[in-house]
């Protein structure tokens, strides 16, 4: 089932069109993979569906279970199920990821009780525990941010899920955590999107389908092997 | 005399003087202050008064009689109190409540107990007429010459609280007073003194509202502490006036040997504010510590600060400030600790920070630190952020409305003052804090 369309999206920033015409199509249940160069869009597609106010749509449209997203405001994207760990998640001082998380949960119509006993959890799940009263993303290590990441996407339950670079800074052992928590959203329904120019996370998780983002549109998709394609070959087979 | 419109001038200070059936040292003591607030320039510094013109207030209003229950009192009054939680308050946390109008009391309580330890809880002028050795005390902390308001304050004065701790008595629950401004263009100018006795200890609470106008008022109110050997006083504000009010207060206490006084200040509202509690630490071992919370939000200056006078040995003071502004708005922070020749191995610490929500908002730290001795031990630390519009996205990424994430973000900011502010006051707080923000945002 589909859960976001995104079609003919073109999205600008300051004065220079990044993204001209994607399409792009996430099925509840399965992980896709994103690749592309640096540079190419990959960041600027996530921010603009999430509704980055520095991301101007300028045109296309993207529905998430059939629901225009982009005239909602960012909080009601996300209150419609769409979730994005940031590739540069901000530190947020004297905010506590527990009362933060809170909020956020309530926000997606979690109770608080629901709440109290899945937090924990999700914190053991990660591996977070002792990060449970710190401040959000303060003083957090690279890895330590894209667990915190993790942990949101956990307790959230998103409809849709844009992991930007969910493997930059994270050593092995991290790696191998992430990538269960991501196999076990994606079986409990979420429509996953793993953005990365490296496919060193691929090999752990592998996607059912593969986008090749390059010069501002989808320049090619197809099955893992794509993924393994541009392993060896880099960016350049696709393009031509 | 239900209202007086007319101009301040010295028969309009003898009628009151008349009306409120004072001795004549009171009398006398008000024509001075005349004298001297006519002599004193308006302050030097800080935000512009040019708009507050002194020539067009109501220097008396008294537009409520008082009552002996809080549900006898009219109305609109009632329903405000009841919003502020008041009645619940009193029943609930409070040793004693004292309700004034304007410029006169409208309702007060004492627990019985309370009575019966001997702790006195009246209205200013009753203490005036009651206890003549109250002239001891009346404005010695703070004299008239101190500043044009004093002296303005000292010659009107109407209303405020008198509480006198006997020695040793320590008062477990907080003691509150409510200020309501009501009249359009009215001057409230309200008294506190507060004596506490050795190894006495008191928690006293205000809070100070009004309904919105055009034209402008005028708030100046002065509370004065004398806390003796031992004694522990905490004197915590939270004003939310609104924004055509003038705040323009003057507080001062003064600490003898191992006693302690704290000064917590939440300011929220008002147009202009100017706030500078004192403590003057008179005796060895004597501490203070001042804590301070400013909101200042779209046209609004609240110019506040702390001051630490160490005039005596072993001493300590910590000043605390967390300021948040938003909007085209200024926010000025003036602490000072001085440290006199004598005050040996003092120690005093300075903290303040800022958080600026809005490009335009405006903000200013000026901390003055000076030791006349050597033994000393003094530190000093500033810092000014921002909230990022990064910051604010990404928390709205997560389903949180704007306001939401701007008082998430706020209420941690803040948190090192709210938690010591009981919590009752603390949750009424940040309640106002994300109703502001809803406004802002709407
Ligand atoms: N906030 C921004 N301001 C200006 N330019 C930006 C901004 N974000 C992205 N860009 C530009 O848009 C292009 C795509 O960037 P990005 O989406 O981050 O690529 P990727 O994530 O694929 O590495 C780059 O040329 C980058 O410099
Ligand atoms: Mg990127």
């Amino acid at each position: 089932m589909t859960a976001l369309a995104v079609r003919d999206l073109h999205v600008r920033v300051g004065d220079k069109v990044v993204l001209q015409g994607v399409d792009l199509e996430l099925s509840s249940g399965v992980i896709h993979a994103l690749m592309g160069p640096n540079g190419s869009g990959k960041s600027t597609l996530a921010l603009a569906l999430a509704g980055h106010p520095a991301y101007e749509v300028v045109r296309g449209q993207a529905l998430l279970d059939g629901q225009d997203l982009l005239s909602l405001p960012p909080h009601e994207r996300a209150r419609a199920g769409l979730f994005v760990a940031f590739q540069h998640p901000p530190e947020v001082e004297g905010v506590k990821l527990r009362e933060f998380l809170r909020l956020a949960c309530a926000a997606r119509g979690q109770g608080f009780c629901e709440f109290q006993k899945a937090f924990p959890q999700a914190l053991e799940r990660l591996h977070l525990t002792e990060f449970r009263e710190r401040e959000l993303h303060v003083g957090f290590s690279g890895g330590e941010k894209k667990r915190a990441e993790l942990l949101q996407l956990y307790l959230l339950r998103p409809r849709v899920a844009l992991l930007d670079e969910p493997d930059s800074g994270v050593d092995v052992d991290a790696l191998r955590l992430i990538a269960e928590v991501i196999r076990e959203m994606a079986e409990a329904g979420t429509a996953v999107l793993i953005i990365t120019h490296y496919p060193r996370l691929l090999e752990h998780v592998p996607p059912s389908k593969v986008f090749v983002l390059l010069d501002g549109r989808i320049a090619g998709w197809g099955g893992p092997e794509l993924a393994e394609r541009i392993s060896r070959e880099g960016f350049e087979g696709v393009r031509r | 005399m239900n209202r007086v419109a007319a101009r301040l001038s010295k028969a309009f200070v003898e009628q009151l003087s008349w009306e409120k059936d004072e001795p004549a040292w009171m009398r006398e003591h008000r024509l001075r202050c005349l004298e001297i607030f006519e002599r004193l320039p308006l302050p030097r510094f800080g935000p512009d008064l040019s708009a507050l013109d002194l020539g067009d207030l109501t220097y008396y209003a008294r537009p409520v009689a008082p009552v002996e229950r809080l549900e006898d009192l009219p109305e609109d009054i009632r329903r405000t109190f009841q919003a502020l939680g008041l009645p619940e308050a009193e029943q609930r946390a409070l040793g004693g409540l004292r309700a004034q109008v304007d410029s006169e009391e409208v309702y007060r309580s004492l627990l019985r107990e309370l009575r019966a330890k001997g702790v006195i809880f009246m209205s200013m002028e009753e203490a005036v007429r009651e206890y003549p050795w109250v002239q001891e005390y009346f404005m010695k902390v703070i004299p008239p010459e101190d500043n044009k308001f004093a002296a303005l304050h000292g010659a009107v004065w109407s209303g405020g609280t008198f509480i006198w701790v006997p020695e040793g008595v320590e008062v477990e629950i907080p003691l509150q007073a409510y200020y309501r401004m009501q009249t359009e263009g009215v001057g409230q100018f309200e008294h506190t003194l507060i004596i506490a006795e050795r190894g006495s200890s008191l928690h006293y609470i205000e809070g100070c509202s009004a309904p919105r106008y055009s034209r402008m008022s005028l708030h100046s109110g002065m509370v004065e502490i004398v806390a003796k050997e031992g004694a522990r006083v905490r004197f915590t504000t939270i004003q939310n006036w609104s924004k055509n009010v003038y705040n323009l207060n003057n507080k001062r206490a003064w600490a003898y040997a191992e006693a302690r006084v704290d000064w917590v200040s939440g300011s929220l509202g008002s147009r202009v504010t100017m706030l500078y509690p004192t403590t003057v630490l008179l005796g060895p071992g004597a501490r203070t510590e001042n804590l301070s919370f400013t909101f200042a939000q779209e046209g609004m200056w609240l110019d506040t600060g702390a001051r630490a006078i160490h005039r005596a040995p072993e001493t300590s003071s910590r000043l605390v400030s967390r300021s948040v502004v938003q909007g085209r708005a200024t926010s000025v922070f003036r602490g000072t600790i001085q440290v006199a020749p004598e005050a040996r191995r003092a120690k005093g610490h300075m903290e303040c920070s800022t958080l600026l929500l809005s490009p335009e908002a405006r903000t200013e730290t000026i901390p003055i630190i000076r030791a006349e001795n050597e033994e000393v031990e003094l530190g000093h630390e500033a810092t000014v952020g921002r909230v990022s519009q990064e910051q604010l996205f990404y928390l709205m990424s997560r389903g949180l409305d704007e306001a939401q994430a701007l008082s998430l973000i706020v209420n941690g900011f803040v948190s090192p003052i709210l938690q010591e502010i009981p919590w009752e006051y603390a949750l009424e707080l940040r309640r106002l804090l994300e109703m502001s923000f809803a406004e802002a945002v709407a």
